[in-house]
């Protein structure tokens, strides 16, 4: 057993980490939020061409050829940055909708459920329960879509009126398309709650008040260890699932990196003190999509659910798999 | 990233697996937790049997009498030897996890060859002495105090918090042997025989309403300078040396037991009707996911440490703290499956509640636990 990254893991992560540090810096980040998100097609194309889409694809068709723990740690790294778009949704449709493998297309995710749907203007394509809207399809869905004045400013957002143009429930999505969409947001959740555990950090390592640095005191030294102890145990979680794909530990993966990533920014922007409460800190960023995509794919209730389901009567306790041991 | 075994990882799994099977049904029944003379010949006996099978020791180093087993096969061990319904390492705890390995790391090769083979055949128990009454989390505030006269110490003061103390054979007991020096560079570590003359043994009744625990009073008990391991005065770094040895396998039983807790949960709620209640069914739900990443989290631990040869020491405070608070929180949860038998204490689970009261206080603090990841992890600035 050897749960730890591989060299090739470390190199593909901390390429990911330089690559957005080059097209995706804090200047960019901001005049994303100043323009209201949506998808900058350069950037998304520069992705396409880093295999960002294409990872998980066979070498044969074109693809990288790589698997979900690859994958987890790109999207980490991407949750870390506040890279907008609909990052999730392109990378399941790769080998589904052309162009989406090469960051040429923008594809978007009706998950349904009453949930808006994100990044829908200029959308290529639409994932939806059934399958793919492209053409007449997509012009139609989009026409009974109405603009949400969206919370997360990283992120559009669009309301779908009723069952039409076949956005169903997100659980008629097929179950491994579903799981991966969970397993990948609660990766970028998992990216999240790490940068926003360093924020708090930083900023408690340098703000001094009543003559000491405030990190110093207890009272925010235990918050900042508390977000430590969210993260690492929701890493192994998230790193698990990505290499047994079992929808248990899926579940257990998505509703640890939720809380999080959730829990981690509101006490980032609390140890920040007036200065978390503006629109100037990234603290909010974080925030906003943390709660936004604890919303999406697998919600605390389903995957509670499914864990509960994943108990007792009394069996074997690691199904007697040395694998998933 | 590899969550398989390798085949000699299996090998050893399966070895072991036909071991326990073989002797287990061969064990004497557990004897009652108020008898400890009982409870220290049950522990022993088992350890003797793992000596005999050559898993005695599995995590020391074999220049020690250990195996040398790596971190990963000491991983398997605790999590075959637990769902196996195995004995706890009991009263060999001392011994097997702090002190002997101490005196392995740190002491003369005299005192090796005295104090270890004993340990891991089963012949002798340790308790450990380091807790005082003002000094807990402030262990190097102790003032037990220990004075040369001659080849002796003599050493008065007292300690708390020690288990195993009636029926030990030793004591590793850290004492102030130079009071004027800064708190932690005038302590020594000194092993001390429980028969010697002196030495008084009050039991603690817990909350629980067991004695798993006791005072220990030094009136000027006599300690030969011959069993003071590492320098005079080099006590602290003595002992953290052994603390650091951590490998990530603290705690492999207990999640592992805590895994079967909550499939049993889960199983006596649908029988008892109460998993039709959503918020609990959710509730065990949550806790399912809780430790699932623990034992994630632990073989990550342990993977790290295997591939470092083994320096995590620091990470457990991050586990420590998670674990703690889930492993009440499944107590707290089978108090609401129980209902209103969780007030007899006769029914399972109503007594562990109890006992997890003490997992956020023993071995550090969840506060102490939060100010090592802090400083030490998360690199703030010490203060108050």
């Amino acid at each position: 057993m050897d749960f730890q990254l591989s060299d090739d893991q470390r190199a593909l992560r901390s390429g990911m980490r330089d690559l957005l540090g080059a097209v995706f810096d804090r200047d960019r980040l901001r005049a994303a939020v100043e323009r209201g998100g949506g998808v900058d097609r350069g950037l998304w194309r520069e992705l396409g061409a880093a295999g960002f889409f294409a990872l998980r694809l066979p070498e044969e068709a074109g693809g990288v050829g790589l698997g979900l723990p690859e994958a987890v740690l790109l999207f980490e790294e991407a949750g870390r940055a506040l890279l907008p778009g609909p990052l999730v949704a392109t990378h399941l449709a790769a080998g589904l909708v052309k162009g989406a493998a090469e960051g040429e297309a923008v594809v978007t995710a009706a998950e349904g459920g009453g949930l808006p749907v994100a990044d829908l203007g200029g959308a290529d394509a639409v994932l939806v329960a059934g399958g793919v809207l492209t053409g007449e399809e997509l012009a139609a869905f989009v026409a009974g879509a109405r603009p949400v004045r969206s919370m997360d400013p990283l992120t559009s957002l669009h309301r779908v009126e009723g069952r039409s143009a076949g956005a169903g429930a997100s659980e008629a999505y097929p179950g491994a398309l579903r799981g991966e969409g969970a397993l990948l947001t609660a990766a970028e959740q998992l990216g999240s709650a790490a940068r926003t555990t360093e924020m708090a950090v930083q900023h408690a390592g340098a703000r001094e008040q009543f003559g000491s640095l405030i990190g110093s005191f207890q009272a925010v030294k235990h918050l900042c260890a508390d977000m430590l102890a969210r993260t690492e145990p929701a890493r192994s979680a998230v790193y698990a699932a990505a290499v047994t794909g079992d929808p248990v530990e899926i579940a257990a993966a998505k509703l640890l990196a939720d809380d999080a990533a959730v829990r981690n920014a509101r006490d980032c922007l609390q140890i920040h003190g007036g200065m978390g409460f503006t629109w100037e800190a990234d603290v909010h960023l974080h925030l906003k999509r943390a709660w936004l995509r604890a919303a999406r794919w697998l919600t605390a209730a389903e995957a509670e659910e499914i864990l509960a389901g994943g108990l007792g009567p009394v069996r074997p306790l690691y199904g007697g798999s040395a694998a998933l041991g | 990233m590899d969550l398989t075994y390798t085949e000699a990882e299996e090998e050893f799994r399966r070895r072991l697996g036909e071991w326990l099977a073989a002797v287990l049904p061969g064990l004497p029944p557990k004897p009652s937790p108020d008898d400890w003379p009982a409870r220290r010949a049950y522990d022993t006996t088992w350890q003797r049997m793992l000596y005999d099978a050559g898993y005695a020791g599995l995590h020391w180093p074999e220049d020690a009498g250990g195996q040398g087993a790596t971190p990963t096969q000491h991983l398997i061990f605790l999590e075959e030897t637990e769902k196996a319904g195995a004995p706890y390492v009991g009263a060999n705890f001392v011994g097997l996890l702090h002190a002997g390995p101490t005196v392995a790391a740190e002491g003369t090769a005299e005192q090796r060859a005295r104090w270890l083979p004993p340990v891991l055949r089963g012949d002798e128990v340790w308790c450990q002495g380091f807790s005082e009454p003002d000094a807990g989390s402030d262990l190097a505030a102790l003032r037990t105090r220990a004075v040369r006269d001659g080849d002796d110490y003599v050493v008065s003061g007292s300690k708390i918090w020690t288990s195993h103390a009636e029926v030990a054979d030793w004591c590793e007991l850290l004492v102030r042997t130079d009071p004027d020096a800064p708190k932690h560079r005038g302590i020594s570590w000194l092993a001390m025989p429980m028969d010697a003359p002196g030495i008084t043994v009050r039991p603690l009744r817990t909350l629980a309403g067991s004695t798993e625990f006791a005072e220990v009073f030094l009136d000027e008990v006599r300690v030969p300078v011959r069993n003071r391991v590492g320098a005079e005065n080099d006590g602290w770094r003595v002992t953290m040396v052994t603390l650091s040895f951590e490998r990530g396998t603290a705690f492999v039983g207990e999640v592992v037991a805590c895994r079967r807790t909550l499939d049993a949960l889960a199983a006596e709620a649908r029988r008892n009707g109460k998993w039709d209640d959503a918020v609990l069914r959710r509730r065990l739900g949550r806790l399912n996911a809780e430790f699932r990443a623990l034992w994630r989290l632990t073989q990550w631990n342990v993977a790290e440490s295997e591939r470092t040869g083994g320096v995590p020491g620091i990470g457990g405070s991050v586990f420590k703290l998670r674990y703690s608070r889930t492993r009440q929180e499944l107590y707290e949860a089978a108090a609401e499956v129980l209902g209103a038998d969780a007030f007899d204490l006769d029914r399972e689970w109503a007594l562990d509640r109890l006992s997890s009261l003490s997992y956020t206080i023993a071995a550090g603090t969840s506060q102490i636990q939060r100010n090592i990841v802090a400083e030490r992890i998360l690199g703030l600035p010490k203060g108050r």
